[in-house]
């Protein structure tokens, strides 16, 4: 099961792959789209802001092939601004648009939330048709993961959203969506349970390869790849 | 909702933990690799790394130890001490570190907050402040900065206020606030300094210097309003676990993360 990680310069990239490499994950780290075809599985990790990550990914011709990766059923993980990129469009430094994978808009904390950016632990809620999910296995609902981060995720689908968590408002801290996965806060930095969600990735992408988007449904949200038992 | 946070603090000396540290069954009482590992499983929500070497020489051992840290501890991990340039900040941050703490640098040069901002991120930089109460306990409170702590500090004459709001506009992310009042007392912390900075800036703020005992802990983030706590002494010489201030906290209703 080789993992690609994406290299795209984002400056927490040795610590995802610390991480994947400590739950024993079989990864390779690229910056070259063609090496995608020989992954089993894909990593974009990120800190940092949406534009400039779009920018690196658009630089690197990533943007163009990571869509069709997505849809083509590759069992994929965005983390932080490699979750939030997966959307339609970002309001972080202006307007601009992301990878449209996911339906949604980037948008900032609310001011009322408190202090932003967001740092720290918090709690993922898992919304129950999710909570059986793999990607959870041996992860108690509630659990604290560490945030950092001054955007969010207002997705437009709702039936993608696997976890929340509560900081002004409840914004989708976890999304999945057949071979799709994506987290706000960072796994790699969160602890055990941080590395058990990586743990679970890694199994999860070695059984789910082939539940694709398309196949299901191509185009838009299909059901979670499996059933819930609610 | 999110946490408050409990912050282990190691000061580091040519790779080995300087000050002697007595609470766990570690192999090496010395080796931060193994004390981190040690917070970690104890429940520290975060560690930091102060680096008190003097030279290059044993600067180039930080790197190594912030990389074998990284390479066996998950949780977020800040270093400071000597780093001067973006470029230190850059190795630090590629050796393993979350976030680099500047103090000194930062007061010679504040280009160095937007410059570090810029390339990595606010959520990279915390700006640590060394601060000493400059008037009498009567008049309303101003505190001024200080560099190059220890035996002789140097005062700086920036108001402790004015230069934590420059640097969060120049882009520090987060502010640690060290009341040289306060620290090695174990009276606790100054709530005083630590409302004061909790009001001027939006981001977080981490309390440190003068906790002694779980309820220093509870006052600096309960009327301190503090977003998290720094501790060496206290938990190093095994006066209170992790475990036992968290469980304080909680019953206190303070949000604390569950193991």
């Amino acid at each position: 099961m080789k993992i690609a990680v994406i290299n795209y310069g984002a400056g927490n990239l040795p610590n995802a792959v610390r991480a994947l490499q400590a739950v024993g994950a079989d990864l390779f780290v690229t910056e070259r789209p063609e090496d995608l075809a020989q992954a089993e599985a894909v990593v974009l990790p990120g800190v940092g802001a949406t534009a400039d990550t779009m920018q690196s990914l658009q630089q690197m011709g990533m943007a163009a092939v990571l869509p069709d990766l997505v849809a083509s059923g590759c069992p994929f993980l965005g983390i932080c601004v490699g979750m939030q990129v997966l959307l339609a469009t970002s309001t972080e430094f202006g307007d601009h648009a992301c990878l449209g994978v996911v339906g949604g808009a980037v948008q900032r904390l609310p001011d009322e939330a408190g202090k932003i950016p967001q740092i720290g632990w918090n709690q993922v809620h898992y919304r129950p048709a999710f909570a059986a999910h793999p990607l959870f296995a041996g992860i108690p609902d509630g659990t604290d993961f560490y945030f950092v981060h001054s955007y969010y995720c207002a997705v437009d689908d709702p039936a993608v959203v696997a976890g929340q968590t509560d900081y002004g408002l409840s914004f989708p801290s976890v999304l999945i969506r057949n071979n799709l996965v994506a987290v706000q806060f960072h796994p790699e930095k969160s602890g055990r349970y941080g590395l058990q969600l990586l743990r679970n990735f890694v199994n999860f992408a070695s059984h789910s390869r082939g539940i694709s988007g398309t196949e299901l449904d191509p185009g838009r949200a299909g059901p979670p790849a499996t059933p819930s038992n609610s | 909702m999110l946490t408050r946070r409990i912050i282990p603090c190691l000061d580091v000396k040519a790779g080995r933990v300087v000050k002697g540290i007595s609470f766990v069954n570690h192999r090496d009482a010395g080796d931060p690799v193994e004390l981190a590992a040690d917070y970690d499983a104890a429940g520290a929500d975060e560690l930091v790394f102060y680096d008190i070497t003097a030279s290059s020489d044993e600067r180039a051992i930080m790197y190594e130890v912030v990389e074998r840290t990284a390479a066996q501890v998950f949780i977020p991990l800040t270093v400071g001490g000597g780093l001067r340039t973006v470029e230190d900040m850059y190795r630090m941050l590629r050796a393993g570190a979350d976030k680099v703490s500047i103090n000194t640098a930062a007061v010679l040069n504040p280009q160095l907050i937007e410059d570090g901002a810029r390339r990595f991120g606010s959520q990279c930089i915390m700006l640590s402040v060394d601060a000493r109460r400059i008037n009498a306990a009567d008049e309303p409170p101003r505190w001024a900065v200080f560099t190059h702590t220890g035996a002789n500090p140097r005062p700086t004459g920036l108001d402790a206020i004015e230069w934590i709001k420059r640097g969060v506009e120049l882009g520090a992310g987060e502010i640690c606030i060290n009341s040289m009042d306060a620290d090695g007392q174990k009276q606790g912390y100054d709530l005083e300094l630590l409302q004061a900075v909790s009001d001027a800036v939006p981001v977080p703020v981490i309390a440190s210097g003068g906790a002694g005992s779980p309820d220093d802990m509870y006052r600096g983030l309960a009327e301190g309003r503090a977003d998290a706590v720094l501790a060496a002494s206290i938990f190093h010489f095994g006066e209170y676990t992790i475990a036992q201030v968290k469980a304080f906290l909680s019953e206190q209703g303070v949000p604390m993360r569950r193991m």
